[in-house]
This record gives structure tokens, C-alpha cells and sequence, in this order.
């Protein structure tokens, strides 16, 4: 397509004379802009969006919107540019006349991230007074990024009329930034924009602040250069609260995934290498889920999760139920015998799955509540990594609780400590062991639900999660949940700190070297079990 | 070019386990292969990874390849022989490659084979491939550094994608901060290294290029999300060049979305990331993110649109999504069938004769040439992360690019050609005239 662009610029000239002389009617600068459209060309493009944005014709900004959409429809054949609406209903761009149909030769006006840029620019000083306070927040931090000197004039309209103090505060700033840039600002100006984004004390403040130049007055360059020292002394500050927040992030993490662990290694010592492939099958349970959702229950997507959770639960759990009755009930007190048929447990459950659902990875899409992020202070906090660590709490403190308060927990707890002595108090062992093994299974379960939002739907998910779960397990102590809490966050947060200093690879080795110096000193983990529970 | 999760003991560890198993289950594949085989067929080994870590994008390449021989067959072969394709399972385990490549080559005697994804398996199976003189043609995009007689390399060579790539983000973007991250072994190392080598040759300091290797299937993206964040907001354009491996892209990508970064602000152009990877995610949030390919489902020619059609049709698959590896195999395949007529034998002293030169139509509208240094000419894409998980090609470069065994940024290799039709030698020193041979 581009390699036919003189050929078509021609004939496009062309067609450009024989409108113009048909149709005088047509020749107006904006009508000439909008054509511009229909000519898929980057630079033209982006003319059309400068001259479009500055013509002052109402239909600037639902043409603009329509482009950043991609609603913004260009026929090449006739060089007619319609505007979608989000009814599906069309106008033809220059006229605003409402048309039948666009024509089936007409495809959406691209873009690239230089155009997408301008779009942003442009939108920004046609929405600064739009009815919307949160359309006016974001307009206003769109001039504050590309901070043209031709927005300023729409700046000061809008701050003129603004009573929203937020709203106020954000055009502002893209003052400031208008005008720290501006060549022909005065020193004041200059040195009240500087003190503006000084209070902002962000990373784009610091950005803009680094990029002044050397072109400006003295004072202003000092000015920007103590703003620069201490908004980096304030950012210095927030990164350690940044890191600590993604330790607790990663914590949480490694504790979603050795929490089930910790019931079928840590409660009833079964080496289960499939443990990995018990969070596999959750997360292709939320996949599965999903997928139903999507093509019968569209509306009900953004409760996949909560619907996904019990679901993976009684997945897991019985395949795990299914496991322990058919296989690992045989090998109890061989340790070595248990890795291996684990072991090979797992290559057959992810062969399975890749037969059944492809080797390929499968979406598994994020609802609305776990998109995004919101700011506190100067770090960034993602929703998904906030709920996967409230999910975290919430799911260790309903297992504490079932293995405290309820009889199966009792059981459960009687039958690990002297299995032999809650036989004769009339415990059916047996079957406590196949639930315990059932419910920790299912724990694993639930863990896959939440990874499937942060990683790979893939038959390799557990592999990547069945070392650090051993690892977090035996460090936090065998047989102990609030080692394996302890033992989590504490790897987690350790990791973060040293990966900004020594690298993820290296940070990853001197954590499992740190671990290994660990388990030296204190074999039996963070938590030992005391008394006569060790023996057992 | 990829390897896939490598360091896990868990992975060493179940390829053990696979390796019993597909070895038995491919000796008993093998030996009924070779019952049926008669002499008017012409064998053709495939050597892709159907079981372990690879197999997510080695499947693809084996389907491929049966697909081009069945539709060669329809054609009517080649020599007036029907070819038959041989299929073995190397288990995404690096040694059994090698064992593999000697069982094609020796025991069902075919006359070309077409494997490898990962550099370390390509690798392993070179001196199986000089030893018993036999043909590979590798698909994948890699590291360079490399011309093997019996190699033929229908990816790209990192002049081929890597430097195109950072040009258009100096030219279009204006970029003048860089970020090369990358999953930490040797694709990635050398790519970069490239690359430090180009950017600064640019006039780019060296305060402005970050470099950042993180290790496979790293998943918790957060801190150097942040870090690459805080990196961009020093002033200047800042772009993310991306060598991380397929399944690591993911979770970076839905980091990079959550954090906000878009596309707009802070580009990331990827090497690796294609249809296939973008498969496994919601794409929305990455729209305008860029990867460097040399081939694009989405691109408009008579050739790919008739070639997804029938791909498609004989994987009864409507969804079923093609990627540039794939369209090296087409090339390298219709390379060796032309190479294969025109001397009327599959002889691999002949046939490896016969190659360089040999043109075949690629599928983005040109006509890609083998090179005397057993790589082949390509036309370089920039495609934008669309919405629906496809790309839009925003540019592209205006004639094909013959690709360089030896990197010529690189002080150790600038000197170095690879040429198997003159100076029979793939690490010619064009300084001093000697060829360096086996023992560099």
C-alpha cells in the first residue's frame, strides 16, 4: 500500500483539481482539511488534524473524537470522510448531513503514535470547557503533556470560567507548562510556572523541569534546578514506599500460590510436585468461565471471577480428591516415591491440557474493577495487584479459621499431629486425609483464578510456580500457615529491594543463595513445629 | 531465537521424563515411516518441538510444513517424485534435538530438514548437520554471527529487524532515550549488544541507553515497569526496544497497560512479539505498541491473502492465525524445491550448490533471494498493535534488506563475511583474506 504512494499522491492531485473546479462549493479551508482524511497518509493526516482543530467549525470535535475511536470512516474513492457515531449512524464530516450508509469501499482513518499525539493535543483545547469535570481534568492534563503555545489561549478562557478547585488546579499546571516553554513569557511568569510544577512534584513535572534549556533567564534556571533537587528528594522517598508496596504485591503473590502447598506439603508432608498444575487448572477454569460468559452471559462478565472462584475450587479440589484416593494413599511414608508419580502426575495434567485446549496461551480478560491503576501520592498502585493481595488475606484468614473452628479442621489437625491416636478416637483418617489433600488442592485452585490476571494461561503456568512455592513453604516452616505468611512477604519485599539495585537475575540468585545460607542455620524453616508433631 | 524457561528444574527435569516416553513412541513412529517408504518419494524431515516449552510455537512451524508438502504434492511433487514428510518430536530438549537430526538423517534418509526454533537448538544440532552433510533450513529470527554450509537462515538477521526498527523510532518518533530489555541469554544479549553499538555510532550517550535483562518467564513486572516509567520522564522521547522472550511478553504488557504507559508516551517496539503471542491477550490497552517483523498476517497482497485462505482451510481453523516464522518456512520450502528441480537431484553437495541465488516469491509482494552467505534478502514491517490482536503496518523499508551473517557494528565481526559460493568460508576476514574457519 505505501509502496503505490507517488502513484496515488498523482492521481490524488489529480482528483483534488477536478473537485475543485466541480465543485466550488467545497473549496472552504475546513472542507479542504477534512479531505485530507481520505488520503491514508501520516502527514496529511496530521495536517488535517491541526487545521480541523483550529477551524472553529462545531464539527471539530465530534470529527477529532471520532479519529482517536476510530470511527472517523474515509472513502478513497470519492475522498468523502463520514463520522460514525456510537449509535452506528453516520454524517457525512464537512457537511454534518445525516447519511443512509458509508459506502463499503471506506475504512477507518489510521493512525500511528505521533497522530495519536495530535489527537491528544487537539482534543484537549476543543474539551477544556466541556460539561464533563472529569472530561475537563483530562483535557487539561493532555495540554499540560504537549503543552503547545497555541493552547494557551483556550487555557485561560477555561481558567477564566473553571470554579471546580481541581479542575482549576489541573489548568494550572498546563499553563505553567505552556509557559515555561514560551519564548516570549515573561521572567514572573516563567518563575511562577517553575513554583507551579515544583507543587505538582511528579515525575512529568520533573520532566518538563529537566527539559527547560538553556535558553532561559538565569533565575529561572536555578529556579528549576532546586525544584529539580527537591522533587527528586520527595520521589527518593516514595520509590522505598513504591518498593515496599511491591513487595507486599509479589508477597502476596508467592503466598496465593504456596498457600495450598502449605496444607499438602507443609499439614500432611506430601511431596506434590502437581501442585503447580492444581493453579494450572484453576486458571483454565476461569478461562473456561469466561468463555461461556462471553458468548451467552456477555453483561455478567465483570463477575467471571467471583463466579470463577468456587468453580476452580471444585475443580481442583476434586482432581486433587481423585489423586490422593487413587494414587498418593498408596505411597504415604515413601517421600521418593511421592515426587516421582507427582512428578509424572503433572506432565500428564499438562499434556492433557495442551490437548484438550491448544499449546498456545489463552485470554483471559481482566473485568473492569481489576483494570488500571489509581495514584497515592507519587506511586502508582494497580487495581489487580490490590485485589489479588486483599483475595490473599482474605482466603489465608478463611483457612486459619477452618482449620481453628470447624470439625473437619479439628480432624485435620488431630489426624497430622498422631494419626494413629485419632484412628482410635474413631477419626475416619482416611477420609480426613483425602479431603485435606482435596481442600488444599482446591486452595491452588483458587490461586489460578487470580494468576490467570497477571500471567500466562498457558500449560506451563504451574511449572513457574511449583520452585518459589516449595521455596516460600520450606522457608517459612513446615507445617506452620502463618510461617508460610510470614515466609512470603518476607521473600517478596527482600526481592523487591535488592532488584532495583542488583537486577531481576541477579536479585533471584541472591535470594535463593540468601535461602540456602538460611536453611543452614535454621533447617526447620522461620516457624519450627515444637514437640512431639516433629516426629511424626 | 526463543528458549523457553530453561533454568526451571522443574522443566530439565519433565523433559527427562518426555524424553523416555517420545523417544519410545517415536521409534515406533519411525520404523512404520520407514516400512512404507518407497523409492519414488523424496523425504523431508521436520524437526519441531511438539511436546514442552517450545511447543506453544514450534506446532505452528510443523503444521506449516506439512501444509507446503501437501500442497507441493497436489502440484504433482517434486522431480516427478511425491515428497513425504518425516515428523519427529525433539520434546523442547536441546541434546535430543541432536540425536533426532542424526535419526532423520541417517535412518530415514531425508533430503532436507526443515527444524529449530531456539539458538541453542540450532546449536546442538549443527555439528550433526556437518558431520553426516546434510541441509537445515532454520526459520527464526536470531542473533547473527553465524553462516554455516549446511545452514540456510530464512529469518532475519538482526540487520534485518533490530536496526530498521531503532531507525524508524529515530526518525518517525523522535526517540532519544532507549530501553533494551530483554529476557536474560543470548538472542537478547547479542541483539543488544548490536544495538548499544548502533545507538551510540548515532551520537546516542550512554546515560541515555538502559539496559535491563530480566530472567525467563519472569512475571512480576512491577518494579521495572516503574523503572522504565521513571526512565521516560527525564525530558527526551523515550522508546522501549524489546527482546523478551514470548511467554514473558504477557505480564509485561498487562504491567505496562496497568501502569498506564501508553503507547503514545512510551513506545515499545518488540522482536519477538507476533500474532501467535498477542493471542493470550486483550490488546486494547496496547494499541500503537510496535514489533519489527518481516512478515504481517494483516498485509494486503494477492499472495498471503490466497496463502491464509488455504492455510486456513487445511487447518479446518477460520481463527487460525499466521506469523513471520511461518512465512521464512514458505520461502526457505519453495527455495529448496527450486534448488531441488533445477538440478534435478537432492544430492545435499548439489543442492547446497545450487541455493545461493535461487529467488522465491515471499509474501508481502516481492521476491526474496538466497545470499551466498546462506541468508536471505527480506523487506523490514513496523506494524502498530491493532485492537483485535493483529498488526497495521505504519512503514516499511523501501527495498528488501540482504541479511548479514556478521554483524558489522560489532568489533569483532565487522570484518567477517560469510561466502559459500567464492571463498567457501563462512567467517571470511575481508581485512586480512583469510578464512578464519572452524576454530574461531
Amino acid at each position: 500500500m505505501l509502496a503505490k504512494l507517488p502513484a496515488r499522491l498523482c492521481t490524488l492531485a489529480l482528483s483534488f483539481l477536478l473537485i475543485a473546479f466541480a465543485l466550488p462549493a467545497l473549496a472552504g479551508p475546513f472542507e479542504d482539511a477534512v479531505a485530507k482524511f481520505a488520503n491514508d497518509d501520516f502527514s496529511d493526516t496530521e495536517e488535517a488534524i491541526g487545521a480541523v482543530a483550529s477551524s472553529g467549525n462545531p464539527l471539530a470535535f465530534p470529527i477529532i473524537n471520532a479519529l482517536q475511536d476510530g470511527r472517523l470512516m474515509a472513502d478513497p474513492d470519492s475522498k468523502k470522510v463520514y463520522v460514525t457515531g456510537t449509535d452506528g449512524k453516520s454524517i457525512d464530516a464537512t457537511t454534518g448531513q445525516p447519511v443512509a450508509s458509508v459506502p463499503d469501499g471506506a475504512s477507518a482513518v489510521r493512525l500511528n503514535n505521533r497522530l495519536r499525539r495530535s489527537v491528544d493535543a487537539a482534543l484537549g483545547s476543543l474539551t477544556l470547557q466541556s460539561p464533563d469535570l472529569s472530561t475537563r481534568i483530562q483535557a487539561a492534563q493532555s495540554v499540560f503533556k504537549s503543552h503547545e503555545e497555541t493552547a494557551l489561549e483556550a487555557v485561560d478562557a477555561a481558567l477564566a470560567k473553571e470554579t471546580n478547585k481541581s479542575a482549576r488546579t489541573a489548568l494550572g499546571e498546563a499553563r505553567a507548562a505552556i509557559l515555561l516553554f514560551k519564548s516570549d513569557a515573561t521572567e514572573v511568569e516563567k518563575l511562577e510556572a517553575v513554583a507551579t510544577l515544583k507543587a505538582r512534584g511528579d515525575q512529568d513535572a520533573l520532566a518538563l523541569l529537566s527539559d527547560t534549556g538553556s535558553d532561559q533567564p538565569a533565575s529561572v534556571t536555578k529556579a528549576a534546578a532546586s525544584a529539580i533537587g527537591s522533587i527528586q528528594s520527595s520521589l527518593a522517598v516514595w520509590s522505598t514506599v513504591q518498593n515496599a508496596w511491591y513487595g507486599l504485591s509479589l508477597g502476596s503473590v508467592l503466598l496465593l500460590a504456596a498457600i495450598g502447598l502449605a496444607i499438602t506439603f507443609g499439614v500432611m508432608g506430601v511431596i506434590n510436585m502437581a501442585h503447580g498444575e492444581m493453579v494450572m487448572l484453576g486458571a483454565y477454569t476461569t478461562f473456561v468461565v469466561q468463555e461461556v460468559i462471553r458468548t451467552r452471559y456477555p453483561a455478567l462478565f465483570d463477575y467471571s471471577l467471583i463466579i470463577a472462584v468456587p468453580l476452580a475450587f471444585l475443580v481442583s479440589g476434586a482432581i486433587g480428591v481423585l489423586i490422593e484416593r487413587s494414587i498418593i494413599r498408596f505411597l504415604y511414608g515413601r517421600p521418593l516415591e511421592t515426587l516421582l508419580a507427582t512428578w509424572g502426575l503433572s506432565l500428564v495434567l499438562q499434556q492433557a491440557v495442551r490437548t484438550a485446549f491448544g499449546p498456545t496461551n489463552r485470554e483471559v480478560g481482566n473485568p473492569s474493577w481489576m483494570s488500571g491503576a489509581f495514584e497515592l501520592g507519587q506511586i502508582t498502585i494497580t487495581y489487580n495487584r490490590l485485589w489479588i493481595l486483599c483475595f490473599t488475606l482474605a482466603v489465608f484468614a478463611i483457612l486459619l479459621a477452618m482449620l481453628r473452628y470447624t470439625a473437619l479442621g479439628l480432624e485435620m489437625r488431630a489426624v497430622t499431629q498422631n494419626r494413629r491416636m485419632a484412628a482410635s478416637m474413631g477419626i475416619a483418617t482416611s477420609r480426613v486425609d483425602a479431603l485435606t489433600f482435596g481442600l488444599g488442592s482446591g486452595i491452588a485452585g483458587i490461586a489460578g483464578v487470580a494468576l490467570s490476571q497477571i500471567d500466562n494461561v498457558s500449560p506451563n503456568l504451574g511449572q513457574s510456580y511449583i520452585i518459589d512455592s516449595f521455596m516460600v513453604v520450606v522457608f517459612g516452616g513446615v507445617g506452620n500457615l502463618w510461617g508460610t505468611l510470614v515466609g512470603a512477604f518476607t521473600l517478596g519485599i527482600a526481592n523487591k529491594f535488592l532488584e532495583p539495585v542488583a537486577g531481576a537475575v541477579l536479585g533471584k540468585i541472591a535470594i535463593l543463595v540468601l535461602i540456602i545460607l538460611f536453611i543452614q542455620k535454621r533447617p526447620r524453616g522461620l516457624f519450627a513445629l515444637k514437640g512431639r508433631a516433629v516426629e511424626a | 531465537m526463543l528458549t523457553k524457561s530453561t533454568h526451571d528444574i522443574a522443566a530439565s527435569f519433565s523433559r527427562r521424563g518426555l524424553l523416555a516416553a517420545t523417544a519410545g513412541l517415536m521409534l515406533g513412529l519411525a520404523s512404520f515411516t520407514g516400512a512404507k517408504a518407497a523409492d519414488d518419494t523424496i523425504k523431508v524431515g521436520v524437526l519441531h518441538s511438539l511436546s514442552g516449552t517450545m511447543a506453544i510455537s514450534e506446532t505452528t512451524l510443523k503444521d506449516t510444513i506439512l501444509f507446503l508438502i501437501d500442497e507441493q504434492n497436489k502440484k504433482g511433487g517434486v522431480n516427478g517424485k511425491k515428497l513425504e514428510a518425516v515428523v519427529v518430536d525433539p520434546a523442547s530438549n536441546w541434546p535430543l534435538f541432536a540425536e533426532k537430526a542424526r535419526e532423520l538423517i541417517t535412518k530415514d534418509k531425508v533430503a532436507v530438514v526443515f527444524g529449530c526454533w531456539t539458538s541453542v537448538s540450532r546449536k546442538s544440532v549443527l555439528p550433526v548437520f556437518k558431520e553426516l552433510n546434510s541441509i537445515l533450513f532454520y526459520p527464526v529470527q536470531y542473533e547473527g554471527e553465524e553462516s554455516e554450509r549446511n545452514v540456510f537462515y530464512t529469518g532475519a538477521a538482526p540487520n534485518q529487524q533490530a536496526i530498521p526498527a531503532v531507525d524508524y523510532l529515530m526518525k518517525e518518533e523522535k526517540v532519544k532515550r532507549w530501553v533494551l530489555a530483554g529476557t536474560d541469554y543470548v538472542y537478547p544479549r547479542t541483539t543488544n549488544k548490536i544495538l548499544e553499538a548502533y545507538l551510540k555510532s548515532k551520537g546516542v550517550a550512554q546515560e541515555d541507553i538502559m539496559i535491563n535483562y530480566t530472567p525467563f518467564g519472569h512475571s512480576d513486572w512491577q518494579t521495572i515497569v516503574a523503572d522504565i516509567k521513571k526512565f521516560g520522564s527525564a525530558g527526551k522521547k523515550t522508546a522501549v526496544v524489546s527482546t523478551i522472550n514470548g511467554d514473558a511478553n504477557v505480564p509485561f504488557y498487562k504491567e505496562l497497560g496497568n501502569q498506564g504507559i501508553k503507547a503514545k508516551d512510551i513506545p515499545v517496539v518488540a522482536f519477538s512479539v507476533g500474532e501467535e503471542e498477542l493471542a493470550g491477550i486483550d490488546t486494547k490497552p496496547l494499541v500503537g505498541h510496535l514489533a519489527a517483523w518481516n512478515y504481517f498476517q494483516s498485509i494486503k497482497t494477492p499472495a498471503n491473502e490466497k496463502f491464509i485462505k488455504e492455510w486456513q482451510a487445511y487447518t479446518k481453523n477460520p481463527k487460525r492465525t499466521t506469523n513471520d516464522p511461518m512465512e521464512a518456512h514458505v520461502i526457505g520450502f519453495n527455495m529448496w524445491v527450486k534448488a531441488v528441480e533445477k538440478v534435478k537431484s537432492t544430492d545435499p553437495d548439489k543442492v547446497i550448490a545450487a541455493l545461493p541465488g535461487i529467488e522465491a516469491p515471499n509474501l508481502t509482494g516481492g521476491t526474496s533471494k538466497m545470499l551466498p552467505n546462506h541468508h536471505i534478502t527480506k523487506p523490514v514491517f513496523i506494524g502498530e498493535i491493532k485492537g483485535n490482536g493483529q498488526f497495521d503496518v505504519v512503514w516499511k523499508t523501501p527495498s528488501l534488506v540482504p541479511g548479514d551473517a556478521w554483524s558489522k557494528e560489532l568489533d569483532g565481526s565487522k570484518d567477517l563475511i560469510g561466502d559459500w559460493v567464492e571463498k567457501k568460508c563462512g567467517n571470511y576476514n575481508v581485512k586480512t583474506n583469510k578464512c578464519l574457519g572452524s576454530g574461531s
